[in-house]
């Protein structure tokens, strides 16, 4: 069947912990969206509307900095506790993940 | 609305009916309001009814349009960026076969300027892996291959083309060499339903990041076909457990997109989001419609991009006002608690099975005529033999397929 095709080995699901490093891929799209006053993510067949600590941390994300580096930055920033914003985050980086909007750097 | 607020993100699907080359319908529409609004956040683009493949449950008209009236180059360039500037945010590429038109790239490159999202939406039989390459250099977003079956001979018989399957294959191949994302879509039928499970396994081994296991909606060729193609309650149960099962064993590898057959559900899906809030589609010619079906319903005005800006059509175009928000409703769509949620199903069903579009959908529970037309997609998918195919193409109806090769 796959005759015309290299063998390719099984994808795994990626768990996102304090450590990993995440991006955007080149095809996952944060930008603003002028008309409707918002930030949207463009995705295939999808469009995610991410709030305003999502887009906090979409931002951040370039691949250099890990999960716990933005954590922490952020708790900082608003003066929440570490626990709290990391579970917060994870939980979130982790779905958007499962969803294909972000891979490893 | 933020009922998804823990992750601090929210989806939509984009609200099209949006198909592939052959026909299926794409993803659920959105739950977001905030989001339709004053724009459509989807365009879908039929680029020309061409087609090298002949599906019989195709989602283009039974009167296909001809090549000498489909829009020029410069004329689609224009949709682009009035559709960028009313607020659309993806395009969906579409047909017939997209690829068909010679100038694909410089549509593809002007939508890519002006900030869409551009998606393809092929059968993939004709694309070469320089032409593949060439768009994805002028910005093309991504792909989305269509298979009709996993069994090479089923597919072939399926969409009367010989030796496609060999060639998707190396099409999915050559996405993913140029670093774009790949969705498989399947349309899903009495003659294919069984092989559910290997079409999930299928785009997985082919760097899928999306599948969608699209059951037929029946309007169109799909309706001409309906006793060819209509699966029983109990395959679709089967089927529908079969992906949840799929969904669980490749969470964080594919995302599976199951859009169900209305026969079997309690109540209608939102067609396109609602009747114009938040996708548009723009036939090869250029005619402006709510929906790509919506020529079926008889009486309705459409009008031409080329002769009244897309914004204007968009507000006040007769079909656009006709059977937006609720207000057009009868009952028991008037008075009922989820008017807001579907809309009242699908308005191209409601004609073509009661005469009037402004009724309920049948699919409805509700609808007086629900259980009379439950009974037909009964009858029709237990009868022992499956009548013949009678295959799309131009100039109505075949019941011989022509006879097409992959070259
Ligand atoms: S009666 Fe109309 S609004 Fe109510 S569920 Fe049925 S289709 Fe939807
Ligand atoms: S409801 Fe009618 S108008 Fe809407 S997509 Fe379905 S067929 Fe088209």
């Amino acid at each position: 069947m796959s005759e015309t095709s290299e063998p390719r080995s099984m994808p795994t699901r990626l768990i996102v912990a304090g450590d990993t490093k995440l991006v955007l891929p080149r095809h996952i799209k944060l930008r603003h969206d002028p008309g409707r006053g918002r930030w949207i993510i463009l995705a295939p067949e999808r469009v995610f509307n991410p709030d305003d600590t999502a887009v906090e941390v979409l931002k951040r994300l370039d691949g250099q900095r890990s999960v716990s580096e933005i954590a922490e930055a952020l708790s900082q920033e608003y003066q929440a506790p570490l626990e709290v914003v990391t579970e917060d985050i994870l939980a979130m980086l982790q779905d958007l993940t499962d969803k294909g909007v972000l891979a490893k750097a | 609305m933020n009922e998804i607020a823990p992750t601090h993100v929210t989806e939509t699907a984009m609200p099209v009916c949006a198909r592939n080359a052959d026909g299926a319908p794409v993803a659920d529409p959105g739950p977001d309001p905030a989001l339709c609004a004053r724009a459509p956040i989807g365009m879908l683009c039929e680029l020309t009814h061409r087609c090298p493949l002949q599906c019989p449950y195709c989602s283009n008209p039974v009167e296909l349009e001809r090549v000498n009236a489909e829009l020029t180059t410069e004329e689609w360039q224009d949709v682009m960026r009035q559709a960028a500037s009313l607020g659309v945010l993806q395009i969906h590429l579409s047909g017939g076969e997209p690829t068909a038109r010679k100038d694909l790239e410089d549509i593809v490159k002007v939508a890519a300027e002006v900030g869409l999202y551009t998606n393809l939406i092929t059968a993939g039989v004709t694309l070469t892996r320089d032409r593949l390459a060439k768009l994805a250099e002028v910005g093309l977003d991504h792909v989305q291959l269509s298979v009709q079956d996993v069994d090479p001979d089923n597919a072939d018989r399926i969409a009367a083309y010989k030796g496609g399957m060999a060639k998707k294959i190396q099409v999915a191949g050559w996405v993913r060499e140029l670093g774009l994302p790949l969705t498989i879509n399947c349309p899903i039928h009495r003659q294919n339903i069984h092989n559910v499970p290997r079409m999930i396994d299928f785009a997985v081994e082919m760097g899928a990041g999306r599948v969608e296991i699209a059951h037929v909606q029946y309007y169109a060729w799909a309706l001409v076909n309906r006793a060819a193609l209509m699966p029983t309650r109990e395959a679709f149960m089967t089927a529908a457990r079969q992906v949840e099962e799929a969904r669980a064993k490749y969470k964080g590898i594919i995302v599976i997109d199951a859009i169900v057959p209305d026969y079997y559900a309690k109540f209608p899906k939102p067609c396109m989001g609602g009747w114009a809030r938040g996708i548009v589609n723009i036939t090869p010619s250029g005619r402006v419609l709510p929906c790509h079906a919506a020529e079926s319903i008889k009486g309705l005005e459409f009008d031409n991009i080329k002769t009244r800006p897309l914004a204007d059509i968009w507000l006040n175009g007769e079909a656009f006002q006709k059977y937006r928000g609720t207000s057009w409703m009868k009952e028991p769509c008037r008075s009922c608690p989820r008017k807001e949620i579907d809309y009242g199903g699908c308005r191209c069903q409601a004609f073509a099975l009661t005469g009037d579009a402004a009724n309920t959908d049948p699919a409805c529970s509700l609808s007086p005529l629900h259980a009379q037309w439950q009974a037909v997609a009964e009858v029709e998918s237990h009868s022992p033999n499956a009548p013949e195919f009678i295959y799309r193409r131009v100039g109505g109806a075949a019941k011989k397929p022509e006879t097409h090769n992959a070259s």
